[in-house]
């Protein structure tokens, strides 16, 4: 009789090819927070241990900046675009409507829209603004913070409302049905029932959309101005020089961040 | 009890775009009543109960609970609770905090709800339970607290919606006793949907049948078995054999049809018929009789129609069999198995001639 | 009944209410913050470059034509799409059979496996394509190796080659996610089916599986090619920028080149979102037939 199980080769050729695949995906990482403790000044050989990249990165002002200036354009990006990208999942779940195609497309378009092309749109936009602002009111306005949390709010809402959406999808409208027979009106409806269900999948499109923030650097690139510098552009504009281990740390601790963000928005997600 | 029904449908009717849910439905169910919706799925009766607890409003027509008219009064405004198909019980909330859920909203104070809800729980044995999670509950306790969680707002009906269809079969049988023995105990109306006639007859006083958005049949459960006034009514609850033919006399409460095959055949009538008009005689298998022809000859009684026997299938109590009438028609006839025995010939064999016997008031004749 | 017809109508108008109020803001972010400014490359796309960058109101096809017929924008296109579509390929090829092992293994070790190809997908970009460098670099990883062993280091970093390698690694959790959706709902017992009817494995393979998991495989090369056709960073990183892409130019056009060309760097940027669009027009085509 011919076995017609999956022939065992077979299942061990796919899990061999599936390791190396996974080794490709992280080997570049592991290298990366090695190599941020060499002694080594180039960075790209083991010669001992050391946590003065890290202490050196610290003491610079210039990209500790940065990073401040990275976390307020994530945080304040992430509460605005978790609150808009909330809303309008609850409407497109929630109800049925003409053009809800279209905000259907709208909606996905910025997730498949490749960054260089919002950035530049973005850039565009803001300048024409800033002269139409100019020639009406004498203001001179500069690209700063605020430019960057716009466009970072844009792309975000997207995710978020996908994130959203997924649990309002879940989630068995003939709870609110029970919340209403059992005499609870609509507002009491919403923050007793809605809100404490789907606040999983709130958070995690929150992590997620703050995750993007931090990570984003091809529009933070285009729409800051100059003085107010970003981490990702900071990184971006030391490594298009050389490599230097004070990079490896920086970016050691930059994946280290997202990993336990995307760690959060996860666990946040399952848990139901 | 008061002498106002606790609700009545007055030609409601709810439309989804071209198509009729529920079509010119009226019904008055007594205080205190427990009253069945049944009727194949998609009939209409779950559309009837969403309107009844308001979350669906009659396109036509008015729905209302104790002499008060609803059309105006959404869900949470309606003295009416409902025990959801899926129980729709709260996920993040313990036990105690589903139960609670309804009383909070009515704002009961805070020092009553721990007693109110335990009383509740105890009611369906359920003491013990109030910090479990729903999701670490079995379907059968599920139910229990869906109930508790209804009946602790001591609603004036209560509304059930398939609620022991997710039940396996005896968890089903113990919960009908457990649904029967809460009624009598909180003596509040239950509208009860189900699809089951089985479960309907078990538990209801009075029945109501539904098919495509109408209600054919409402009355008790001996009345809907006994006396169908309709073909569907007679062919959805329990099991039966049609003959078709046209009424040739009638005669107090009784008429005969000529069957299309020549048969005359003799059975009550629950409505009018006139001569001439198509019509359908029921004849339940347990109501017919199988005999040998020579029993038969000393029997008198008005059916006689002489068949072959066809198959025979035993189910332990009874036994089913199916036998020929002629080349085009077979009829089912269920005997009980009222002897122990193992003789192969104290059963029928196929093959066997017989004689199937039935007096005209076990019959019934049904005009549509 | 008249009055029932006015509660229909107070419940209605509440809706609409409650749906602008969920809808508005965002939509009007949307528009703003993202469809304007499309817009405006559009419009920018056809208008004049002045002096020193500065834009003259004066509409012309010029920029267009520029793009096609001057060689080094024709020949950044053509290496783009190019570049992208062996891009997708590779990883179509490095993404199928990672999925389909995911798909095969118990649940609780699907879902850890999948979230190790999530992390990557989250994680920043940059960095870990500038990790690359460590291990391409002349003095780096792997050169560091060859020259223990005694062997002639290799020319590794600044090559079209570290350029691909980049763009399949970046790109390649796009591929296996919707590949993994497309597979986890592929019923495998009709593999079994198609065997029992007389098929071999490839056959089962390409007559079953493969159609089956159509939506999946466009997806995921639709995820891919789109993004890579607008990269620059891996380019600039890896590749050494020693040849030009589409996303090298629009930046270029952008930011840095002396003097700058907006309008030229819009025209470039609608082409982008046009050959977008008909991808999406053309995956939304192929998994609606599906779904038939």
């Amino acid at each position: 009789m011919i076995q017609r199980k999956p022939a065992r080769w077979l299942s061990q050729a796919l899990r061999s090819y599936a390791i190396l695949v996974y080794a490709f995906l992280y080997l570049p990482i592991v290298v990366l927070v090695i190599f941020s403790f060499t002694r080594d000044e180039f960075g790209v050989r083991w010669t001992g241990f050391t946590l003065d990249w890290y202490i050196r990165l610290f003491n610079n002002p210039r990209l500790m900046g940065a990073a401040v200036n990275t976390l307020i354009v994530g945080v304040a990006s992430t509460l605005v675009a978790t609150l808009l990208g909330t809303l309008l999942a609850l409407a497109l779940e929630r109800y049925r409507f003409r053009g809800r195609g279209a905000v259907d497309g709208l909606l996905y378009l910025p997730i498949v829209m490749p960054e260089i092309v919002m950035a530049v749109a973005l850039l565009a936009c803001s300048a024409l603004a800033f002269d139409l602002i100019n020639a009406l009111t004498g203001h001179v306005l500069r690209r700063n913070l605020v430019t960057v949390t716009i466009g970072h709010i844009a792309f975000s809402i997207s995710f978020v409302t996908v994130v959203v959406r997924a649990s309002l999808k879940h989630f068995d409208r003939r709870l609110e049905e029970a919340a209403a027979d059992l005499g609870a009106n609509s507002w009491q409806i919403f923050w007793r029932i809605t809100f404490p269900l789907i606040l999983p999948g709130v958070i995690g499109g929150a992590l997620l959309a703050f995750t993007l923030s931090l990570d984003d650097f091809i529009i933070s690139l285009f729409l800051s101005g100059p003085g107010t510098s970003l981490l990702p552009v900071e990184v971006y504009n030391r490594v298009r020089r050389a490599i230097t281990p004070e990079i490896n740390a920086i970016s050691t601790l930059m994946l280290l961040l997202s990993i336990t963000l995307v760690v959060l928005s996860q666990l946040a997600q399952r848990r139901r | 009890m008061s002498d106002t029904p606790a609700i009545e449908l007055h030609d409601v009717v709810k439309q989804f775009g071209a198509t009729y849910a529920v079509d010119h439905v009226s019904l008055q169910v007594g205080d205190g009543e427990f009253f069945s919706l049944l009727g194949p799925s998609g009939c209409g009766k779950t559309t009837t109960l969403r309107m009844i607890a308001g979350f669906e409003y009659p396109s036509h027509g008015e729905v209302l609970i104790h002499g008060r008219a609803m059309a105006a009064t959404p869900p949470h405004r309606r003295p009416v609770n409902t025990v959801f198909q899926s129980y729709a019980l709260f996920p993040h909330m313990s036990v105690a905090q589903n139960v609670a859920f309804g009383l909070q909203m009515k704002g009961v104070p805070k020092h009553e709800l721990g007693p109110r809800v335990q009383a509740a729980l105890e009611m369906v044995r359920l003491d013990g339970f109030d910090q479990r999670r729903p999701r670490e509950m079995s379907g059968g306790q599920q139910q229990r607290v869906a109930l508790a969680r209804a009946l602790v707002n001591q609603p004036e009906v209560l509304l059930l919606d398939e609620p022991l269809g997710a039940l396996d079969q005896k968890l089903r049988k113990e919960m009908q006793f457990e649904l029967k023995r809460l009624q009598h105990r909180v003596g509040i109306t239950f509208i009860f949907v189900t699809h089951d006639q089985e479960e309907a007859l078990t538990m209801s006083d009075r029945i109501a049948v539904m098919n495509q958005g109408k209600v054919l049949q409402v009355g008790s459960p001996t009345e809907i078995y006994e006396r169908p006034t309709c073909r569907f009514v007679a062919d959805f609850i329990g099991e039966t054999n049609f003959i078709e033919g046209q009424v040739v006399a009638h005669d107090g409460g009784y008429a005969t049809i000529q069957s299309h095959d020549g048969l005359e055949l003799r059975g009550v009538t629950p409505r009018p018929v006139s001569v001439g008009a198509h019509a359908t005689l029921s004849l339940r298998p347990e109501k017919a009789r199988l005999l040998t022809p020579d029993q038969a000859q000393s029997v008198q009684e008005t059916f006689r129609l002489a068949v072959k026997v066809e198959l025979v299938s035993y189910i332990g109590s009874d036994t089913r069999i199916t036998v020929r009438l002629n080349a085009q028609r077979t009829l089912d006839v269920w005997e009980q198995n009222t002897r122990s025995t193992l003789d192969r010939n104290a059963y029928w064999q196929p093959g066997e001639d017989a004689v199937l016997v039935c007096p005209p008031e076990n019959a019934l004749v049904l005009v549509e | 009944m008249r009055v029932i017809g006015m509660i229909d109508q107070i419940r209605m108008r509440r809706d609409r209410r409650n749906l602008l109020a969920l809808l508005a803001p965002g939509m009007l972010w949307l528009l703003a913050f993202f469809a304007l400014p499309l817009v405006i490359i559009l419009l920018y796309s056809i208008l004049t470059n002045g002096p020193r960058g500065a834009i003259v109101w004066q509409p012309t096809l010029e920029n267009y034509r520029t793009l096609f017929t001057q060689t080094i924008y024709v020949n950044a296109y053509l290496r783009s799409i190019r570049i992208s579509l062996e891009t997708t390929l590779i990883c179509l090829l490095l993404g199928y059979p990672l999925a389909l092992f995911i798909v095969r293994q118990p649940a609780h070790w699907r879902t850890l496996l999948i979230f190790l190809v999530l992390i990557p997908f989250w994680t920043n970009f940059l960095v870990r394509i500038y990790a690359w460098q460590i291990i391409l670099a002349n003095n780096g990883l792997i050169n560091g190796g060859l020259t223990a062993l005694g062997l002639t280091p290799l020319a590794l970093l600044n090559t079209e080659g570290a350029t691909l390698l980049g763009l399949v690694y970046g790109e390649l959790p796009f591929m296996v996610l919707p590949l993994y959706a497309a597979l986890a709902r592929f019923d495998f017992t009709q593999l079994e089916a198609a065997a029992d009817l007389g098929a071999n494995r490839w056959q089962a393979f390409w007559r079953v599986m493969v159609p089956q998991t159509m939506p999946g495989i466009v997806a995921g090369s639709v995820l891919v090619f789109i993004p890579t056709l607008g990269q620059f960073v891996v380019a600039e990183l890896l590749g050494g920028a020693k040849v030009d892409y589409l996303g090298n130019l629009i930046q270029r056009l952008f930011l840095r080149s002396n003097p700058i060309n907006w309008p030229l760097g819009s025209a470039l940027a609608v082409i982008m979102m046009v050959i977008l669009l008909a991808l999406i027009f053309w995956y939304f085509r192929v998994t609606r037939e599906d779904e038939r």
